[in-house]
């Protein structure tokens, strides 16, 4: 598999580049990794959570600071500072986190721009710390009488280290837990309804990228054994955005070969613009700066995709193999009361969405709910499965009180829903999509999945959504990219992602929009199917061929109230619901 | 700490705190109509201030270059549209207003010496020289990604801070200027003595917010922009083009940013690189009203203001700690009193 | 009422809009399909159809809103596909969208006045006076003037959209579902007042779910469904017709 062989190709040139390049290359290589460990964290937070950091380099400030006080001052072995070091990143990235991730999305880089340049005059001005001079005389490394005294040895620790942390981020992204973290980018609202706490999520990523930064601050420490705080300034965080933007966010090696390109640049633009404008200065930044407007107008994705495609080699993607079904939650006697709403009303301002609806939804039905537009279906929706809570009402599922739960405790109760506009990761696969149906019968968290400690449960969930993509008839697209698909199969394959939840009860938000008639059928028959079964569903939908001619039940809104209920062809006839269609205006 | 010791702070902070609302005026403003969160906002104060710095002190500004660069690079970009559309005709006029201009206004500081001629005409010369920056920024940097989401956009501001600081630094070198002050005055006023540059400060940033107000409530242009802002879609089915609303915007940031420069020049001394933190310090205010109210962002940054002059007093190592450590709370104060929807696209 | 103004009076009438095969895509997904229309001076002519399929699209096409192929020609003189909407306001095409679009948190009076921007920027100062001809068409937006747009009702706000959009002074309108979530006597009104603007020598697009009301007030009628012109005649003619009703409610296997 390609990136096995990347791997491979990579380690092995690693391995003997010491012994036949010179000193200049090796510090460049050590500052190429050092950087990469950082931007790896990049990846992670940014390209695969969507959240932009410029402040990286204050944590890896943190790193260096933490060791450096500590050995210097309080002569404590270098290998007990790392944990210190981490502790202390990983409490200011929570505390950081807790208050800036909640945040619509600029509001978070700002927010890193801030305390990246607050950090940064804290270590220039704190006296302990040396103030703008800096600690000099940090010890080396020693292990087991071994010293990582100059560049040549130390180069093997940092390549090392960051070898152990590209396998980490890899195996992480490839699991339960980077599944809910690749959720995120397609918006919090499908990954709260698959169960994902997102806001979790986004600290747990935030903590790892800053852990990577902080250890590349220890090393770097210890290479150097001298830190001032120039190298933790806001103009660094940037050059790490930098790095990984023009390497390719989304890419582990995108970010390696980012760092090692901007550093190459770099030291070739530092010699070189200083003699060709007859002036010294940091004039590199302006063409890392064009070269960043370059990008963004051109590739947006970076340069790593690009690299991508000379080797047009099919991507990794998991594979399903034989696996010990999960358990399922036990099935509700058909006909009983899964989903009793009373009273819900919900207002924005002076607007009435809902005004005092009442209905239920039955185990083994289909219950349609339609009317005109703006007729407050979408609202209804978003009320029961806790997007958008009611005003006022009740709302009991399966026995239990929900109006006030947050979505992703409705989900664990056994609801699940599908989208009207489509929310599917579109570089990811059918299976991959699907299995972040799964998300809430796993149980494995993000240190078994660093470390494929999780591979037993993983491959049962990842059985399980195949399952239910063979169920849907999408067997064939199990490993293509979802974007690649029909719309219609997209629709499917949102479907297929609400079962692999194990539900009692689908919420289907115009499942038959976009589909061509013979999908439709097919669609209606999947419907039936589970109907039998005895899952109750409950759909908002505008195609009425479709509508009538599955639904057990019917409910018309109009201006947020419930115009009619019964059955389709008493509906179909109802005077006041063809006013509603038709228009009553003459 | 006395009485006296407390109206000068209090007297610095206001100095500092009107400038930084007239830069979170233009953030707001930039924000709201391009969704741009323009970091580049403090290099026009830096531009603006040096640019007045070499006017008086008779050497050619580097602006000049700055702008006859981009002029070029517009021209480029513009003439190759116009060659695939096959406009052919509109080529000259392109040339000539991107190129051309900025030439007219190179052969004009020639022929005259800029630093003879009165303070008043060297500001507006000043300020011919930045405005354009703004428009023609928005023109390369932002225009064709005007539909980018906006953290790209934001990136792309961070890329285009660190061009023009490194610009900056090439055309202005790494020394500081700073201006003669524009009036030896003072006043006395009880015990404390109130220097006449400071009132200037004040009253200009009053009065340019004034203007700015009849901008945005008596003129149709004002409107168009205000209705940008607030329903996109809308104003482009009145014919309000996003382009246009854009170079507008940016025309009017560029404009406050240069003349707030010019204003502080005297006080402190300007180095092409300390637009950045001036910039950012208009930010923090802009944030307090949540990069949408004028008003609370005007207070916040005023407040930012008078922060930073009394912990300069009190810490003045740690100045800038706290100023940037302020934006916590009230980006904490901000996520507990928003709740976020995601909404249906 | 307006019966009288019916198409056969005067028949070669002329062309203010022609739509030829017209398509768009979402994607892979096909939108509208071939869609085919015609528009005379003077004239309304209501797009008809259920829910999602594909009125609103239409709009945008022919705003340039969406990219769209097949031929667009207004006046004549074929529409580039990369037109944009501000060259299309200019020439006289406004949409008043099925959400209003209004700027809240401004006056009734700037609203109005906004409308008026291209031709205010291209040199017309006749903004006021167009203002009063849109306040004799909609009184209730003059007793209104200095209200913010956001605290209007319903009606009033749909009013105002198509105040807003008179005071383009477009050759042709088009109108996105106006009666959208409005009481029934409001709809009246504002059904009423469309009929009154084609004394006025507007050519007006209708696109509607009320398909009685739409039909009523219309000389020309389309029915779409999922994308495509299932049916078209004069409107008296369709409003009779047992399929607009079937294509509404699903009660026929149409495929």
């Amino acid at each position: 598999m390609k990136n096995s062989r990347f791997l491979a190709i990579f380690v092995v040139a690693l391995l003997f580049a010491p012994p036949v390049l010179p000193e200049f290359y090796i510090t460049l290589l050590n500052y190429i990794g050092l950087y990469a460990i950082v931007t790896l964290g990049l990846v992670l937070l940014t390209g695969v959570g969507g959240l932009t950091s410029f402040g990286q380099a204050a944590f890896v400030g943190l790193g260096a600071y933490t060791t450096a006080y500590l050995t210097t001052v309080h002569g404590v072995s270098p290998w007990l500072t790392l944990p210190a070091g981490l502790a202390v990143t990983a409490a200011v990235a929570i505390a950081i986190g807790f208050i800036t991730l909640r945040l619509s999305g600029h509001f978070l880089p700002l927010g890193t721009i801030a305390w990246g340049i607050s950090l940064y005059y804290l270590f220039g001005n704190l006296d302990f710390l040396g103030g703008h001079t800096g600690i000099s005389g940090i010890p080396t490394l020693q292990i087991f009488g071994f010293e990582f005294k100059s560049g040549r040895e130390f180069y093997y620790l940092i390549w090392a280290v960051l070898l152990v942390i590209v396998v980490a981020t890899r195996n992480l992204l490839d699991s339960r837990e980077g599944r809910a973290v690749r959720a995120l980018k397609g918006g919090s609202l499908m990954a709260e309804a698959m169960g994902v706490n997102t806001p979790r999520s986004k600290i747990v990523i935030f903590t790892v990228a800053a852990l990577y930064a902080c250890l590349s601050g220890w090393l770097y420490a210890h290479l150097q054994r001298f830190v001032n705080p120039t190298p933790f300034s806001l103009t660094q965080g940037i050059e790490y955005l930098f790095m990984v933007v023009i390497g390719g966010v989304g890419y582990v090696w995108g970010a390696i070969l980012g760092a090692g390109l901007i550093t190459i640049l770099k030291q070739w633009l530092q010699d070189w613009l200083p003699q060709l404008l007859g002036q010294s200065g940091n004039f590199e930044m302006i063409v890392f700066g064009l070269l960043m407007i370059l990008i963004l107008h051109r590739a947006r994705e970076g340069l790593w995709p690009i690299v991508l495609r000379y080797f047009p080699e099919r991507a990794r993607r998991p594979r399903v193999a034989a696996a010990e079904a999960l358990p399922c939650r036990a099935t509700p006697l058909a006909g009983s009361i899964l989903l009793d709403i009373r009273n819900a009303s919900k207002r924005f301002g002076g607007l009435v969405a809902n005004d005092n609806m009442n209905f239920n939804v039955r185990a083994g039905e289909v219950l349609a709910l339609i009317g005109p537009n703006g007729a407050g279906k979408s609202t209804m929706f978003n009320g029961i499965s806790g997007v958008d809570p009611l005003t006022s009402g009740e709302i009991r599922f399966c026995g239990e009180r929900i109006e006030s739960l947050a979505a992703r405790d409705i989900a664990r109760l056994g609801m699940s829903r599908s989208f009207q506009h489509v929310r599917l990761l579109p570089t990811m696969s059918v299976l991959e999509n699907v299995a972040i149906g799964t998300h809430l019968r796993g149980h494995k968290n993000f240190i078994h999945a660093a470390c494929r400690a999780e591979r037993h449960e993983e491959a049962r969930l990842l059985h399980e959504a195949a399952l239910q993509i063979e169920r849907c008839g999408l067997a064939e697209h199990m490993y293509d990219a979802a974007g690649s698909l029909p719309l219609g199969k997209q629709r499917v394959v949102e479907i297929a992602r609400a079962l692999a939840a194990d539900p009692c009860l689908l919420l289907l938000d115009e499942p038959a929009a976009g589909l061509r008639y013979l999908e439709k059928e097919a669609l209606a028959e999947l419907l039936r199917r589970l109907r039998a079964e005895g899952m109750g569903i409950l759909l908002v939908e505008h195609d009425m061929d479709f509508v009538m001619g599955l639904a057990d039940r019917v409910i018309v809104m109009e201006f947020g109230r419930k115009l009619a209920e019964g059955l389709p062809e008493e509906i179909q006839r109802n005077p006041a619901v063809l006013d509603a269609y038709l228009g009553g205006v003459e | 700490m006395d009485l006296q010791i407390a109206l000068l702070l209090a007297q610095d902070g206001v100095t500092n705190g009107a400038i930084y609302a007239l830069l979170a005026l233009a953030l707001v403003l930039v924000f709201a109509v391009t969704r741009v969160i323009f970091i580049p906002q403090g290099e026009f104060v830096a531009f603006g201030a040096l640019t007045l710095a070499s006017l008086q002190a008779g050497k050619l500004p580097g602006t000049l270059w700055l702008v006859f660069g981009m002029g070029v690079a517009i021209t480029a970009i513009e003439v190759a549209l116009a060659l695939n559309e096959r406009h052919l005709r509109r080529i000259p006029l392109i040339v000539l207003f991107n190129c051309g201009l900025p030439l007219l206004l190179a052969g004009f500081l020639f022929a005259v010496s800029p630093a003879t001629l009165p303070l008043p005409v060297q500001v507006c010369l000043a300020l011919i020289l930045v405005v354009p920056l703004g428009p023609m920024i928005h023109r390369l940097a932002y225009q064709p990604i005007a539909e980018a989401s906006v953290l790209v956009l934001l990136i792309v501001s961070v890329a285009v801070h660190v061009t023009l600081v490194g610009l900056g630094l090439f055309f202005f070198g790494a020394e500081g200027s700073r201006t003669p002050a524009f009036t030896d005055n003072s006043f006395e006023i009880g015990d404390a003595l109130l220097q006449g540059q400071t009132l200037l400060v004040v009253v200009c940033s009053i009065v340019l917010i004034i203007a700015l107000y009849f901008f945005f409530e008596r003129t149709i242009y004002g409107k168009a922009l205000r209705a940008t802002a607030m329903n996109r879609t809308g104003a482009r089915l009145m014919g309000i083009s996003a382009t246009l609303a854009g170079r507008l915007s940016f025309t009017l940031a560029a404009l406050i940013g240069a003349f707030s420069g010019i204003l502080i020049s005297p006080i402190t001394t300007i180095y092409y690189d300390s637009g950045f933190l001036i910039g950012l310090k208009g930010f923090v205010g802009a944030i307090v009203g949540g990069l949408a109210s004028y008003p609370v962002a005007a207070a916040g940054a005023i407040l930012v203001g008078l922060l930073e002059s009394y912990s300069s007093f009190w810490a003045s190592a740690f100045k800038e700690v706290i100023v940037f450590t302020l934006i916590i709370p009230v980006l904490l104060w901000r996520s507990l009193t928003t709740r976020r929807i995601e909404e249906e696209d | 009422m307006n019966a009288a103004y019916g198409s056969n009076e005067v028949p070669e009438k002329p062309v203010v809009l022609e739509v030829r095969d017209l398509s768009v895509s979402y994607g892979k997904e096909e939108a509208l399909h071939n869609i085919s229309l015609k528009i005379n001076k003077g004239e309304i002519v209501t797009v008809i159809g259920p829910n999602g399929a594909g009125k609103t699209t239409l709009l945008c096409a022919l705003m340039g809103l969406l990219p769209a192929r097949g031929d667009i020609i207004y006046l004549g003189e074929r529409q580039a596909a990369e037109r944009s909407v501000e060259k299309r306001v200019r020439h006289g095409i406004t949409l008043v969208p099925e959400k209003r679009e209004l700027f809240g948190e401004m006056s009734v009076k700037d609203n109005l006045l906004l409308g008026a921007f291209d031709r205010y920027r291209v040199g017309h100062r006749d903004e006021l006076e167009t203002m009063d001809l849109v306040f004799d068409t909609f009184p209730r937006l003059h007793e209104r003037r200095e209200q913010m747009a956001g605290t209007l009702s319903g009606g009033e706000r749909q009013m105002l959209a198509m105040g807003r959009a008179l005071m383009a002074k477009p050759k042709l309108l088009m109108l996105d579902e106006p009666s959208l979530g409005l009481a029934p006597l409001i709809i009246k009104e504002i059904f009423r007042t469309v009929g009154d603007l084609k004394n006025t020598g507007v050519s007006i697009l209708l696109v509607e779910q009320n398909a009685r009301a739409a039909l009523h007030v219309a000389d020309y009628g389309y029915v779409l469904e999922t994308g495509e012109v299932s049916l078209e005649g004069p409107s008296s003619e369709l409003a009779n017709e047992a399929r607009v009703i079937s294509s509404y409610l699903g009660l026929g296997g149409r495929h």
